[in-house]
């Protein structure tokens, strides 16, 4: 399966996601606007609480090219985040107190300077986020370390699974993903991740695999730490349920499916204003591949910028401006909100 | 088949050519137009039937889905489909939730074949 940039689908331009975003057609123009609701809630402009977090995407590029990719990531996506835009995070991190690093990509580890790019975050004490597709460690031998190479620098993976069974995770990953997925997992498991007392944080992520919200988080990690202990002898720590946010190859499968106007009126069916307040943008910043700020990382995706004429490159990051800034909205933000809400850590409510 | 012009005339007039529209689903709280007392004691009742209980929210899911089908009601048929997944069931599951339905069914028109026996034996030398 190809990205749809390098299938020339009209969806890889941002501004026209956009459109279907705003304008579509009737029932998705008549959608109350994502600002009415935070205005309602005095919630807008919507401003930061604090930064705690910095996203990193060091690339697009990726082994798998799974359906719902907000970042349409493939193996034919060639953008990488340089040394160069990395060091100036670092210069960064080194001068703020901002204590946690996420780094996701595509697959992040695909950047050739990404293992130099863990140790320095690690020299700098700051807690690591990996997010990990998991068959990246199996794909190729000069992966098969990440295990040790993660422990080694007390990374904590996140990692998707679907589903505890290969039908629900093949139709979403691609075809071989869920056995691939699961040889990670006993990797990653043997080098203590996961395992009780270990220190090591394996967490994993459930997204819908179709055009539905994720079940509440609690009774779905219950499921999968029973299925997967159970069928094959594999632990994790927490599970976290995402919702699918109508952004790029999701936005496609919405669209193509027939299933894009019901999945709007759901999402704002289930807006929800507790979710509002916790929403993950309020406490980070989303760094692309070059070095452009974001409010979070599906804005990245549609190319909203930090906005409202503050400095948007990595080269120029203010701390004091960039936490009395007024986030970037529009309608795909409705996925944050609905239900428990969600994040890149799962439920907000 | 031939129709009169009298009922090509209302066709013409109501487009609707079937009895159930999926779109009327989302509808079903304007049944309060016409009734809102009532309408909105079912609803309040509706709520609070499929809240976490002695049952999980997920349990009574699968429930209304099995009932839906034995209902033949497509509206809730489409709304427990929707619903099962969100509430964290699978595919299996749902179909046999269905399986009881129909087992049911089945067996609620076989069970009947003992009083057609016990009929049949009044009657019978």
């Amino acid at each position: 399966m190809k990205s749809l940039q390098a299938s020339h689908n009209p969806l890889s331009n941002s501004f026209i996601q956009l459109e279907v975003l705003n304008t579509g057609d009737e029932t998705i123009s008549s959608l109350p606007k994502f600002s009415e609701k935070l205005r309602a809630l005095g919630l807008f402009p919507l401003k930061p609480l604090n930064i705690n977090t910095l996203q990193i995407n060091v690339g697009k590029m990726c082994n798998q090219t799974c359906k719902h990719c907000h970042v349409d990531a493939g193996p034919d996506r060639k953008e990488i985040m340089t040394r160069e835009t990395m060091q100036q995070c670092l210069d960064i991190l080194a001068s703020t107190s901002i204590q946690t690093v996420d780094l996701t990509g595509g697959a992040p580890e695909m950047n050739p300077d990404f293992r130099w790019f863990v140790e320095e975050i690690s020299k700098l004490g700051r807690k690591i986020i990996v997010r990990c597709n998991l068959t990246i460690i199996v794909a190729n031998k000069k992966y098969n370390d990440l295990p040790e190479f993660f422990k080694t620098h007390r990374v904590e993976v996140i990692s998707s699974l679907p589903y505890y069974s290969s039908h629900k995770t093949d139709a979403q990953r691609g075809e071989g993903v869920f056995n691939d997925s699961l040889k990670a997992l006993q990797l990653l498991n043997a080098a203590g991740y996961g395992v009780e007392g270990s220190g090591l944080i394996l967490n994993l992520v459930y997204n819908p695999s179709g055009a539905f919200l994720p079940p509440p988080q609690g009774s779905l990690e219950s499921d999968f730490k029973r299925e997967l202990k159970l069928r094959f002898n594999i632990f994790f720590n927490e599970l976290f349920a995402i919702t699918n946010l109508p952004v790029s190859r999701f936005l496609d499968y919405l669209m193509v499916s027939g299933n894009y106007d019901g999945y709007m009126e759901k999402l704002v069916n289930s807006f929800n204003p507790e979710a509002a307040q916790n929403v993950m943008c309020r406490s980070m910043i989303s760094i692309g591949w070059d070095g452009y700020l974001y409010d979070c990382d599906f804005n990245q995706m549609l190319d909203l910028k930090i906005n409202h004429g503050l400095p948007d490159h990595i080269k120029n990051f203010n701390t004091e401006q960039l936490n009395q800034r007024e986030i970037v909205i529009n309608q795909h933000c409705y996925g944050c909100t609905a239900g428990a809400g969600s994040s890149c850590g799962g439920e907000i409510v | 088949m031939q129709i009169d012009r009298d009922t090509a005339s209302a066709l013409k007039l109501n487009p609707m050519k079937t009895y159930y529209d999926p779109a009327d689903l989302k509808k079903f709280g304007n049944i309060s137009d016409f009734q809102p007392e009532l309408a909105k004691k079912f609803f309040d009742y509706y709520g609070e039937v499929f809240k976490d209980g002695a049952l999980t929210a997920r349990e009574k899911s699968l429930i209304a889905l099995a009932v839906a089908h034995t209902v033949q009601c497509p509206y809730c048929i489409d709304a427990y489909a929707s619903d099962c997944l969100e509430k964290g069931s699978n595919e299996e599951q749902m179909m046999e939730a269905i399986h009881v339905a129909a087992a049911i069914r089945g067996g609620a028109s076989l069970v009947h074949g003992v009083q057609m026996m016990n009929k049949v034996k009044e009657l019978s030398m």
